[in-house]
């Protein structure tokens, strides 16, 4: 396919001073396009597919939206608008939260998740529970098992929205606003554990390192839970509901107190005096966060498979 | 219990109010918990008290301008819209 190539060479050499001679017989037929295409200089790139079609038919009726020099010079404008938008927004979302600290959240592999998931099922055999550091900051989920992620919450999240929804189909009480509410119920529920543990950390005096969205992690990682419970209760009936419910409250809780056993209580050999709170009132936080966790399955789910 | 982002923004809102009426000498300081009980320990464990009435005492003094407007927004809404 010379023709577009040569299309483009002749409007550059146009521009310049004119084809040689022994080319203007071949495209006489461009001549009427190829001063719109000078102007956009992006165009002939653009569409080089046409390029063809448009010598064999010759004439500018067949490309007058981008060979009009209104239309592009408003499509650079626009381009241009939107690249502005886009860098107002993310200047702005960056005010409130750093994007930077939620990507290291998004940096998994598919190794990583396939063993935080089975770490979430069955945590027994899970030996080492620590997050390893490099020089001060946390490594990313793709290096450090134990790192906590937020892929895996998000991803539990909308496959348990969708589960509610197949559940209540079967159930026929299916509707798009229970669907909403049920979402928004889900939600909701993450807002006000979370809330509680900032508030129940800040009030204690724990000095963790603890970020809002490492609790927003840990208290995503019952959806997992959720998901096996549902499923085995649609699958199974009330007696397959129960025994994974069970199984799943119990492998959670022992995920949650290891997890957060490193982070809150200090595993140093230092008594009392380190970092402002009482050993068993952190002690406390870790089990009531533990012992939260069945409530909220059992609550958020039970009605799914009744 | 089915929630909606809407009850939980009536719920913040409810209880912001609710620790923004406590009334510092009339109320707080006649409990005990006025501003002067609530910088006791000078070490680095303040104590649950101290940090609840830290707690009380910042959150009048940053949400009183927010709160007035938010409720006036609220108020106009709950009049037009019932």
């Amino acid at each position: 396919m010379d023709l577009p190539h040569h299309g483009y060479r002749s409007t550059k050499q146009r521009t310049r001073g004119g084809p040689p001679s022994s080319d203007s017989v071949l495209f006489d037929d461009t001549s009427a396009t190829a001063p719109m295409n000078s102007q956009g200089y992006y165009t002939p790139s653009g569409y080089s597919v046409d390029g063809p079609s448009a010598d064999l038919q010759g004439g500018p009726g067949a490309n007058n939206l981008f060979t009009d020099p209104v239309a592009s010079a408003a499509m650079m404008y626009g381009s241009s608008l939107a690249n502005q938008g886009k860098d107002m927004v993310n200047k702005e979302i960056s005010r409130f939260m750093s994007v930077n600290k939620l990507k290291y959240f998004f940096a998994v592999d598919t190794k990583y998740v396939v063993k935080k998931l089975m770490i979430l099922m069955f945590p027994y055999t899970h030996q080492d529970w620590e997050v390893r550091y490099h020089r001060d900051s946390p490594l990313t989920p793709r290096q450090d098992v134990n790192a906590p992620d937020l892929y895996i919450p998000t991803m539990a999240f909308i496959t348990y929205i969708l589960l509610a929804g197949i559940a209540l189909g079967i159930q026929k009480r299916f509707s798009p606003e229970v669907l909403g509410l049920c979402a928004s119920t889900a939600l909701v529920w993450i807002i006000i554990e979370v809330l509680v543990m900032l508030l129940s950390l800040y009030l204690l005096t724990v000095h963790s390192d603890l970020s809002t969205f490492d609790l927003v992690a840990y208290s995503g990682y019952k959806y997992v839970g959720m998901i096996f419970t549902v499923l085995s209760g649609l699958l199974f009936g009330n007696d397959g509901y129960f025994v994974a419910l069970a199984w799943s409250s119990c492998a959670l809780m022992f995920f949650i107190v290891r997890s957060l056993k490193m982070k809150i209580i200090p595993s140093s050999d230092s008594t009392m005096g380190m970092g402002g709170a009482k050993p068993q009132l952190r002690l406390y936080i870790t089990v009531a966060t533990a012992v939260f966790q069945p409530i909220i399955i059992y609550w958020l789910t039970s009605h799914l498979v009744r | 219990m089915a929630f909606t982002l809407y009850t939980l923004i009536q719920t913040a809102i409810l209880c912001t109010n609710a620790v923004a009426v406590l009334h510092e000498e009339r109320f707080l300081s006649k409990i005990g918990w006025g501003v002067e009980q609530g910088v006791g320990g000078f070490g680095d464990d303040p104590g649950v008290k101290a940090q609840v009435l830290n707690l009380i005492r910042s959150v009048r003094t940053v949400m009183r301008v927010p709160l007035i407007m938010v409720n006036s927004v609220c108020i106009v809404l709950l009049l037009l819209f019932g």
